[in-house]
């Protein structure tokens, strides 16, 4: 019987099964950032097991608020500061080299293929892109796998979605995804991990398959996952080139954590591509979707791009060639958060920051602020925002506002118009 | 071990969301107790208020499909904990809201969707209240003079940790 590649990364780390149906599994890389790790922290310092089981495999970053709006978030920046010290975790980013959780650890090489890797952040699934097994997990996972190195999981089944064909001129892995979603509903991969195959997906770049894998929790899905290959290993090789002899000795190692053709799937769902628009949600709920032709016109106050969705360099590029030449329209304010310093200082390299600027938007540094309301750009009631963030929760970019979710091209286009617009008339 | 059952504050829609729970501003405080008089302030339902007396007594949240979908934050069980409500029953959880749950010690039940409509069923009665016995599997409800039993399942971890008052001392000495 074959395996799918949950199953083949379940194997190789199961520590035990402590009660049926429960798998305890090893973990390769527990992820921290200010807002659900101090708290576990203050709760070992208390249980008298302020301990880290290997300051290696533990990464941690200040982003949610960075650099501090107030005294909570300052003193919650220095609770996670103060212990990364503490116990020597070499990989702490701080003002300066902080960025969005999810873009800048796989940025920096930290994610492999066959891993396990938890975070206190639900969108923590992003990192299945690399053909490893992600989930978001609540303080009480993380502080248990700060000190042990564990986490206990049910063995998840799996959905595997056949994606096929060429995206359509302005379509992107941010509308393939919204599509999924509303296709299968908020909670149609609760339990599910999301396997991700075709020729679609083998045509991305490792920043779409984030892109796509980054809101399978929308779906309720515990980690999305991509086959690792060629892309996989261009991606990693500035990191792995001293373990392996060639790029092709890598693929095939890698390669033994794709699944089984003969695997066993709880569903499969076939997409083509081929016929896809740009989408958009209409709601308050991520599998409200509709396209760009039936949303164009709806009005806006702000534009938001960046975010651990799309505020990567890719995501940077496709704004920036809509924006090229073009005013935000004057009821429209626009911010743009590269997801790291590394992608913001290559943004202002090749030109970029300058396009947004031209533009009118407002640049700031990187950091999730606005995308859950908690600073540079929090929405007044009765706001709305087109934003390539991930979630349109009521309330979510701050009480009363209304969050569209689009792809960083439909996302410009809006900001030219002052409305949601079609990007292909753009390209 | 918490103790589980008391009155009951009906929430009567699915996907009812973390942020809706407690909002993603207050995930700045820095203890459990800071965050109590924010419960579920951003959810509009008829007839709901986060800060009227229902919500007050209530020791037990009975609601639909997918409850506490979205975010990983934890602050989503600890706003019920704090409020003295430690027991939420539902048709579906979202994975990481449930696990959130059990693993502090708390309740997440699911039920078919056929007796949580029985249960809604005295969601105007003032006297609405759950018995919950974790180690035999049911669920009284009591409301308007009546009382029915429902049977559910948890998983035997699961069961482990509400027993064990939560997931942190168990795997320190497990693990």
């Amino acid at each position: 019987m074959g395996r799918t590649t949950a199953e083949k990364i379940f194997d190789a780390h199961l520590v035990n099964e402590p009660f049926p149906g429960t798998k305890v599994l090893r973990l390769d890389a527990v992820l921290c950032h200010e807002i659900t790790t101090p708290i576990a922290i203050d709760d070992l310092i208390r249980r008298d097991k302020d301990r880290v089981f290997d300051p290696t495999k533990i990464k941690a970053v200040i982003d949610h608020v960075t650099p501090s709006k107030d005294t909570k978030t300052a003193t919650q920046a220095k609770i996670l500061r103060d212990w990364a010290r503490r116990h020597a975790i070499k990989d702490f980013f701080d003002i300066g080299a902080n960025g969005v959780c999810h873009a800048l650890f796989p940025e920096q090489g930290f994610i492999r293929p066959g891993y396990t890797v938890i975070m206190g952040d639900s969108h923590t699934c992003t990192h299945g892109a690399f053909g490893a097994f992600a989930a978001g997990i609540g303080t009480t996972d993380l502080e248990v796998g700060i000190l042990k190195g564990v986490c206990a999981f049910r063995q998840p089944k799996t959905i595997k979605f056949n994606v096929n064909g060429v995206l359509p001129k302005g379509v992107y892995a941010k509308d393939v995804i919204l599509h999924i979603i509303g296709k299968i509903g908020v909670n149609g991969a609760t339990d599910r991990v999301m396997e991700f195959h075709g020729s679609t997906i083998d045509a991305m770049t490792m920043e779409s398959r984030m892109t796509l894998c980054n809101m399978a929790i929308e779906a309720g899905g515990t980690s999305g996952i991509c086959m690792p290959d060629m892309t996989t290993v261009e991606f990693l090789w500035p990191f792995i080139n001293g373990d392996f002899a060639s790029k092709e000795a890598a693929l095939a190692d890698y390669s033994q954590w794709r699944a089984d053709a003969d695997a066993e799937y709880d569903q499969v769902i076939d997409i083509d591509v081929a016929t896809l628009q740009p989408t958009i949600t209409f709601g308050y709920k991520p599998d409200q979707v509709k396209t760009v032709t039936e949303m164009a016109g709806t009005p806006l106050d702000q534009i938001y791009i960046g975010s651990c969705t799309n505020g990567r360099l890719e995501d940077l590029r496709i704004a920036a060639q809509i924006l090229k030449g073009h005013k935000l329209a004057p009821n429209v304010r626009g911010i743009l958060s590269p997801a790291t310093p590394k992608i913001q200082q290559e943004a202002m390299h090749e030109g970029l920051i300058e396009i947004f600027m031209e533009a009118g938007f407002c640049v700031t540094n990187p950091t999730c602020g606005a995308c859950l309301g908690m600073s540079n750009g929090v929405l007044a009631e009765g706001e709305v925002c087109a934003s390539t963030t991930n979630r349109n929760f009521m309330g979510r970019m701050g009480k009363g506002g209304m969050v569209h979710l689009m792809s960083p091209a439909t996302a410009a286009a809006s900001a030219i118009e002052g409305k949601i617009a079609d990007p292909r008339k753009y390209l | 071990m918490k103790t589980f059952g008391g009155p009951v504050l009906f929430l009567d829609r699915g996907d009812i969301n973390t942020d809706e729970i407690i909002p993603a501003k207050y995930l700045t405080e820095i203890t459990k107790e800071d965050l109590k008089p924010y419960i579920l302030e951003d959810l509009k339902l008829p007839g709901f208020d986060p800060v009227g007396p229902k919500t007050k007594a209530a020791k037990v949240i009975v609601s639909r499909a997918n409850f506490g979908c979205g975010s990983s934050r934890e602050h989503a069980p600890w706003v019920f904990e704090v409020n003295g409500i430690t027991a939420v029953i539902a048709e579906s959880f979202a994975r990481i809201f449930r696990q959130n749950m059990f693993n502090c010690g708390m309740a997440a039940i699911e039920l078919p969707k056929a007796d949580l409509d029985l249960i809604f069923s005295h969601a105007g009665d003032q006297d609405a209240a759950m018995e919950i016995d974790i180690e035999a599997g049911t669920l009284t409800m009591v409301g308007n003079g009546q009382q029915q039993t429902f049977s559910f399942e948890i998983s035997p971890f699961d069961k482990a940790l509400v027993l064990a008052g939560g997931w942190v001392d168990y795997a320190d000495q497990n693990y």
